[in-house]
């Protein structure tokens, strides 16, 4: 017990034998908590950097053109492209189908452009309206009153043999845009 | 027996070591006036907590936290589980009490000046401790997994989407994906079930800890001023002359009112029933009218009634501003008054937020912004507006109805209120101004003029020329008359 030297406590003295193990023991710990810490990370985080890797934008059908008479505005259903077992009917959403003429459409979102709630169409007025903050929208989607600072979002859409077809696996965010400045495409505009 | 009893316990003390240092605690000196009805609130507080906790784990045992059972458990809770709407109504009224007994005792603390110094970091605390009850309140929401949580976690990613380049990615690390489903559910489960509990153990355990360990606020008298060199002294003199132990001295009136607390929970939770859910979580059903829980109708007004530029820097420059503020607050007046009576600004402070929050709240009650979406279907015109009117007049009065106008104004006080009550317009708009009003839109009216015909407009226009009170004479714009001759304004000769 007394051959060990006891040392003072000054910046001179060598490192002792236990202050070493100590330091080696904490950052052995360092080494274990990093080694741990890139998968946590990185599954914490997957919902971000999976980014649009499965498969959400793929095209979604939402029926013939033949069932969208053209002039008028109808809801349209579908479900999501991309599903985890335990979504249910939350993976169900609904968009709103404004045939113009042709081949030529409008898919807005029912999201409203303010703060998400779903717009509805009334036909007499052409006007979307939001039973949220009051939001009003034209037959074209674009602004007409409440809070909104832009028009209502649209989906991505092309017809093919007949059948119309949207990119819409995204909830759509008045932050979207912001995104396009980024450099990442918006999912809808 | 006794013997008994007692060799057990001192069996466990000699191990345990506790008896000593929790009789301390509990025979610590406070203030003798410091045993208020005033000071039940903090206690009432952890109470509620406890009784959160308990009836928490209880619905845990039938909830089950998936995107598709979610809602179908619930109801199962409400109608086939015995007393599971009665531990679920628990629940939710206590955590409508939970929210309102941590702000109740925080504007107490507030007016007692007891975050003053030393006490400045169990107010910090307290500070994150509301922070997280509301976290618990909106978290619980979303477990409620209903349309009113499904739409309510809609705006919340609008919100979070805001945040300028970070948005997008907020809102996917909110949600747990590109749209809300069963990852959001999990994850707010997560949140409110593991997370936000655990901080919120810990950090009543410190908050409570500082509190024995620096003494309860005093009880705040006008003119005794609180300075940092000498208040440790003075305090500890104040206890040792004026002071009596907690137990039995004080505590009698945080056992009452926590027993009382308990039983208006109860009562509540029994009378009122439980909370929902509402209809499914299901986005393709839109006929709905989404709504946020009682703490935070507030919100929803100011979303309403900011103006549409102010929103997003309001949105998320506000709450940093609010929080840092809270925050703050114990170091920018540490020291001085500790009496309300001396602290006008403080007491104004108070009842400034107070009432506003309090008008938000109502008026997010009966949301006079919102579209009334199914007026113009379900409230006719009154009778007296139609009578004795021409076959054009009725013809605009069924323009009026159809156009759906009656959705935003409203007519002998039914239809909505987003735009102003039409009962005497024709007072406030002469013929030329309504045709442009209605034509044209403007003042936060959608224009309407690619959707009436000119006849429906010349139709539209002579009724609303109609509404004005008996005995008061329309707008009319004389200017007009000489301009156009003998050609009389029609209505003005009413």
């Amino acid at each position: 017990m007394s051959t060990k030297p006891v040392l003072a406590p000054s910046s001179e003295t060598p490192i002792s034998r236990r202050g070493f193990f100590m330091k080696l023991g904490i950052l052995f710990n360092g080494l274990a908590a990093a080694v741990v810490a890139v998968p946590i990370v990185g599954f914490l985080f997957s919902s971000i950097t999976r980014g649009r890797g499965n498969g959400y934008l793929s095209w979604v059908q939402l029926g013939n053109v033949s069932e969208f008479p053209e002039g008028e505005t109808r809801l349209a259903t579908f479900r999501n492209p991309y599903v985890m077992p335990t979504d249910g009917t939350t993976a169900d959403t609904a968009c709103w189908v404004r045939h113009i003429a042709g081949e030529q459409f409008q898919i807005f979102a029912v999201n409203c452009a303010h703060l998400g709630c779903p717009v509805r169409w009334f036909q007499q007025s052409g006007l979307f309206m939001c039973p949220c903050h009051g939001g009003a929208y034209y037959r074209d989607g674009s602004r007409a009153s409440g809070p909104p600072e832009r028009g209502l979002f649209e989906y991505p859409y092309k017809v093919e043999n007949g059948v119309i077809a949207i990119q819409a696996g995204e909830l759509p965010t008045p932050g979207a845009a912001i995104a396009a400045l980024t450099g990442e495409k918006p999912p809808c505009a | 027996m006794r013997m008994m009893i007692s060799s057990i316990g001192q069996w466990f003390d000699r191990r345990l070591q506790l008896a000593a240092p929790v009789r301390e605690i509990a025979e610590h000196p406070v203030p003798r006036n410091t045993a208020s009805w005033w000071y039940v609130f903090g206690s009432a507080a952890l109470v509620v907590f406890i009784l959160q906790f308990v009836t928490g784990i209880l619905l845990a045992l039938v909830y089950v936290p998936s995107g598709a059972e979610a809602w179908s458990s619930l109801q199962a809770l409400n109608h086939a589980v015995t007393l599971g709407w009665f531990i679920r109504a628990m629940h939710g009224w206590g955590s409508n009490f939970m929210v309102a007994i941590v702000l109740i005792h925080m504007v107490q603390v507030f007016l007692f000046g007891a975050y003053k110094f030393p006490r400045e970091l169990t107010w910090i605390l307290g500070v994150f401790l509301l922070l997280m009850t509301l976290g618990m309140a909106f978290s619980g929401q979303v477990l409620r997994f209903d349309q009113d949580a499904y739409w309510g976690l809609g705006i919340g990613a609008s919100i979070a989407s805001r945040v300028p380049i970070l948005g997008p990615a907020i809102v996917k690390l909110m949600l747990g994906g590109p749209i809300i489903a069963g990852a959001t559910l999990s994850r707010f489960f997560t949140l409110h079930v593991f997370v936000i509990p655990g901080l919120l153990i810990g950090f009543v355990c410190l908050h409570l800890l500082m509190v024995l360990k620096l003494g309860i606020n005093e009880w705040p008298m006008p003119g005794r001023v609180v300075k940092r060199a000498t208040y440790i002294n003075d305090y500890h003199e104040l206890t040792k002359k004026d002071g009596a132990p907690f137990v039995p001295y004080a505590v009698w009136k945080d056992m009452f009112f926590a027993a009382f607390i308990i039983l208006a929970v109860a009562a509540c939770a029994f009378y009122f029933g439980p909370f929902g859910p509402t209809g499914r979580p299901d986005p393709t059903i839109i006929q709905t009218v989404p709504k946020p829980d009682y703490f935070f109708l507030w919100l929803y007004a100011l979303l309403s009634l900011l103006p549409p530029s102010l929103e997003t820097p309001a949105l998320l420059i506000g709450p940093v501003v609010v929080i840092a503020g809270l925050l703050l607050l114990p170091f920018l007046s540490g020291e001085g008054e500790k009496s309300w009576k001396r602290r006008p600004i403080a007491v104004l402070t108070v009842m400034l937020i107070a009432i506003t929050l309090g008008t938000f709240t109502h008026l997010a009650g009966y949301t006079p912004w919102s579209p009334h979406m199914n007026a113009w279907s379900g409230d006719p015109v009154p009778d007296q507006f139609i009578h004795g009117t021409t076959a054009l007049e009725r013809q605009g009065a069924l323009v009026f109805q159809v156009k759906q106008c009656r959705n935003c104004h409203s007519l002998g006080e039914t239809g909505g209120q987003r735009g102003p009550s039409l009962d005497s317009v024709a007072v406030r708009l002469t013929q030329d101004q309504l045709i442009r009003q209605v034509i044209q839109g403007g003042g936060n009216m959608p224009a309407y003029g690619k959707n009436l015909s000119p006849a429906e407009t010349t139709a539209l226009v002579a009724f609303l020329e109609t509404l004005h009170p008996k005995g008061q004479a329309p707008a009319r714009d004389a200017a007009r008359d000489v301009a156009l001759g003998d050609q009389k304004q029609p209505g003005s000769e009413r």
